[in-house]
């Protein structure tokens, strides 16, 4: 029980928690101002959420692309890049995996891996692009990736129309059943909710994530490189190299993230009018985590919660998607700067210093 | 005649200042006279810049109380600082390159005629600053334009100009050559003279002696001894800052050498800027002896050093290391050859700040077994190296898995040192090895690098110290615009003579210029 109030009182996971309190807080007032009850709004988000198990299960579908953009983002992140991309990259999954979907015959034991494979390896090598572009033609990563996101969207859109849109349709013809990653009996038990093992791959992309980062040679190299690339010059490490094996792994995790959503939710793949928005997501999911593996993970259910269970707002409380948005973002707002959380908690936890100093 | 007012301007009552883990300062107390130029000495870590940016306003005290003239004041920032006639001249300097000297010097306090900065005025103003204290500088030159010790005295202004009567020089003799040293001692004796009062942050005691009426020795965020300098005598200053005896001599025998190990011929190479920073260069370093080069920062050392590890390309010309061809070889290749490297900033290149100690022990050969097997670390392995080293080379860190950036530019040193030397190498390059080091670390330093030289190693170390150049090499290469301008015999030349051929006044024979 001590050791739980020690987790609870560190500042690692303190600084987050406050945060997140203070923005619901803001989020309040807004609508306060709006002229809404935020008590019946956040009760509405919270029923909508875990009500019933449909919706809880679709929460956790809309949690899964999350966990994989947000890893995406931080693993650019942990060796010095900064991954604008994971949205082109996560286009370049779907794009990839429908395509393999659609036109590959296969048994099922075959099918769906190579459509997975297909999707992380086209998310892979998107965001080699930009990292080779940095490594080899100084280009920053920030204006390339999104430039690659722009150039994925079309490109999407272009091998839809020319390979799999049949004529006159918005979208693209439904991928073999064999490539299907969805849970039958998962989805079942949860009030057809499209639950998929999507998810599964998600927790274990983390487990890569961490294991790959603390505990190779490659993640050894990689966060050298990203805290300093010029000692890792001077230790012999190939900066370059790992510029574009840190944008190519991050790439891959999009990717699937991406090929996840066509093979287990909806099993074709529409033409695209705007970003799906997952890969942007995905910033602010990486920043929430810090990070890490496991921050990453709670910072996609914390956004997934909040995305899915803003109809539950809208509908509860007839707060408008707008405001809602202005929610979700005084929370990112206030995970993001946390430097006013600690200036806020300053008396509270130079108190504990003191105590631990004498 | 100087004067000696007995008038208290500064004193720190019990300042006691920690952050997490350690206490920076500890009761500390510093009275600071009139007129006088305090010295503030200590080992790096011990305390004493911590002590100067809470007189600065940089840093707030824990417990304790600061007094100027007598009165309690209480310093938030360093403008509250400078109201109160207190400046600093840092050891990096903060100056605005492509500004010219008066710009710079008025910076964020610039007189106005309507809108526009009245620049006449303020030239003239600098002009008169600079003449009454005997600061030479050209008020309409630019910074980039001007040497290491002429931006000095644009700093030395900048605090003169905000009204400053007490000074704060950090570590100000680190960058200068010899010559640059001389004249900073007769400015600041020119100060004293005009009722300035300086306090001089320092482990040099050499200068301690040569301007400083008193001393202050701070060792491990304490108060050792405060003495008047006449009372004293280095032996017993240098004792009381490390906290024993030590020896300023290096103890060695004659070099013994043998083969080559090193042979640079012709060598080229560009700068940052697209320059020719090497200008066929070409010497040899045999096994058992210490080659130093010595010269004035700029002149192709940083370059020099960057190719021959292969950070840097080189346009023309070799490097060969036992007979065996490294021009252009990757830091790797170059490094497997039998080259260790002790980077002249550990903090860009020997170090990842943000690893733990354990895995800046292992920086270098983490793809090597045992600490790598088949892609992944082995940990153990690693922290066994680590705690070896660290026992082995008396690295002062909490454990081996605390952030580099958490230990002392000494500790962090030694632990380079640590690594560098642990490879045995046939040739070891220590690039200015004991820059800001205290004289504890700078002999246990000197120690190795002579070790090394008599286990038949080849030692090229690079330094800005005439002192160390002198005291260590076995040979003196003076290098002057990307060049060898000469090759002495410490035995049998002086600071004067070096000097000289620093500032290119003088070429000797060996030097490329006759050939």
């Amino acid at each position: 029980m001590n050791r739980l109030a020690q987790i609870f009182v560190k500042e690692s996971i303190l600084v987050p928690v406050v945060a997140i309190i203070l923005g619901l807080v803001t989020g309040a007032v807004a609508m306060l101002a709006g002229g809404f009850d935020p008590l019946l709004a956040y009760q509405s988000l919270l029923k909508k959420v875990f009500g019933d198990l449909y919706n809880f299960g679709e929460t956790i579908r809309q949690i899964t692309p999350l966990i994989f953009t947000g890893l995406s983002v931080a693993f650019a992140f942990r060796t010095g890049l900064f991954n604008i991309g994971a949205e082109g990259q996560f286009i370049m999954g779907m794009v990839a995996s429908v395509y393999v979907g659609v036109m590959v015959d296969l048994p099922f034991y075959l099918h769906a891996p190579l459509a997975l494979i297909a999707g992380a390896l086209a998310g892979g090598l998107w965001g080699a692009i930009a990292g080779w572009l940095k490594a080899f033609r100084g280009v920053h990563e920030v204006i390339t990736t999104i430039m690659l996101n722009w150039t994925a969207l079309y490109f999407c859109n272009y091998i839809l129309n020319t390979f799999l849109v049949p004529k006159g349709q918005q979208r693209s013809e439904e991928i073999k059943e064999t490539a299907y990653i969805s849970v039958q009996w998962l989805s079942e038990m949860f009030g057809n909710a499209r639950l998929h093992w999507g998810t599964l791959l998600a927790l274990v992309a983390a487990v890569v994530f961490y294991v790959l980062l603390w505990k190779t040679k490659t993640g050894f190299e990689l966060r050298a490189v990203g805290f300093n690339p010029h000692a890792s010059e001077y230790a012999g490490m190939n900066v370059n190299r790992n510029v574009i094996n840190a944008m190519l792994i991050g790439g891959l995790f999009a990717g699937l993230g991406g090929a996840c959503e066509v093979l287990g939710v909806f099993h074709y793949q529409a033409i695209l009018s705007a970003m799906p928005g997952y890969g942007f997501d995905g910033i602010a999911v990486a920043l929430i985590g810090g990070n890490t593996a496991i921050g990453v993970i709670l910072g996609a259910i914390l956004f997934g919660v909040l995305t899915y269970g803003a109809a539950g707002m809208n509908f509860g409380a007839g707060v408008p998607v707008e405001l809602i948005r202005v929610v979700i973002a005084s929370v990112i707002f206030f995970v993001a700067a946390h430097g006013i959380v600690k200036y806020i908690l300053k008396p509270l936890l130079s108190r504990k210093k003191e105590k631990e100093v004498l | 005649m100087r004067l000696r007012q007995a008038e208290t301007v500064v004193e720190m009552r019990g300042i006691t200042k920690r952050f997490p883990g350690i206490v920076a300062n500890d009761r500390v107390d510093l009275r600071v006279k009139k007129g006088e130029i305090h010295a503030l000495l200590g080992e790096n870590g011990a305390g004493k810049s911590t002590l100067m940016n809470i007189l600065f306003g940089l840093y707030q005290p824990d417990e304790g109380e600061i007094l100027i003239n007598g009165q309690p004041v209480k310093i938030t920032n360093p403008n509250v600082a400078n109201d109160y006639g207190i400046g600093m001249v840092h050891q990096h300097f903060m100056l605005v390159e492509p500004f010219t000297v008066t710009e710079n010097i008025i910076l964020g306090k610039e007189p106005k005629k309507g809108v526009r900065i009245d620049i006449q005025t303020a030239a003239k103003e600098v002009e008169e600053i600079s003449r009454r204290y005997g600061l030479k500088v050209d008020p309409y030159a630019r910074i980039e334009e001007i040497s290491v010790g002429m931006q000095q005295r644009v700093e030395i202004l900048k605090t003169l100009y905000r009204g400053a009567d007490i000074l704060i020089f950090d570590e100000p003799t680190a960058v200068l050559t010899p010559q640059e040293i001389q004249e900073l001692i007769v400015i600041m004796k020119n100060l004293v003279q005009e009722g300035k009062t300086i306090i001089l942050i320092t482990h040099k005691l050499k200068e301690i002696m040569a301007v400083c009426d008193s001393v202050t020795i701070i060792r491990r965020g304490r108060v050792i001894d405060s003495l008047a300098v006449a009372d004293t005598n280095p032996d017993e200053l240098a004792a009381k800052m490390v906290g024993r005896e030590v020896s300023f001599s290096v103890d060695k025998q004659p070099a013994q050498p043998k083969d080559v190990i090193l042979s640079v011929q012709n060598l080229t190479a560009l700068g940052s800027r697209g320059v020719k920073a090497l200008n066929g260069i070409s010497f040899e370093v045999r096994a058992g002896e210490i080659l130093g080069i010595a010269g004035v920062d700029g002149n192709g050392q940083s370059e020099l050093i960057e190719v021959l590890t292969g950070l840097r390309k080189a346009q023309q010309g070799s490097v060969t290391l036992k007979g065996v061809d490294i021009t252009n070889c990757t830091p790797r290749e170059i490094s497997e050859a039998g080259v260790s490297h002790i980077p002249e900033d550990r903090h860009k290149r020997g170090l990842v700040l943000d690893f733990f100690m354990s895995e800046n022990m292992v920086l270098a050969s983490y793809y090597q077994p045992p600490y790598n097997s088949r892609g992944f670390l082995n940990y153990q392995a690693i922290n066994k190296q680590a705690e070896r080293l660290i026992a082995e080379f008396d690295v002062r860190t909490p454990s081996i898995h605390t952030q580099a950036r958490a230990l002392s530019g000494g500790n962090q040193q030694k632990a380079i040192i640590a690594r560098e030397v642990d490879k045995d190498p046939d040739l070891l390059i220590a690039a200015q090895p004991t820059r800001g080091l205290d004289v504890g670390a700078i002999e246990f330093i000197h120690k190795r690098l002579v070790e090394q030289r008599d286990k038949g190693k080849a030692v090229l170390l690079l330094s800005l110290e005439l002192d160390e150049i002198l005291n260590v090499a076995d040979r003196i290469a003076v290098i002057y615009e990307g060049q060898i301008v000469g090759i002495v015999d410490p035995r049998e030349t002086n600071e004067q003579e070096l000097g000289l051929m620093m500032s290119g006044g003088k070429r000797m024979q060996g030097g490329s210029g006759d050939e």
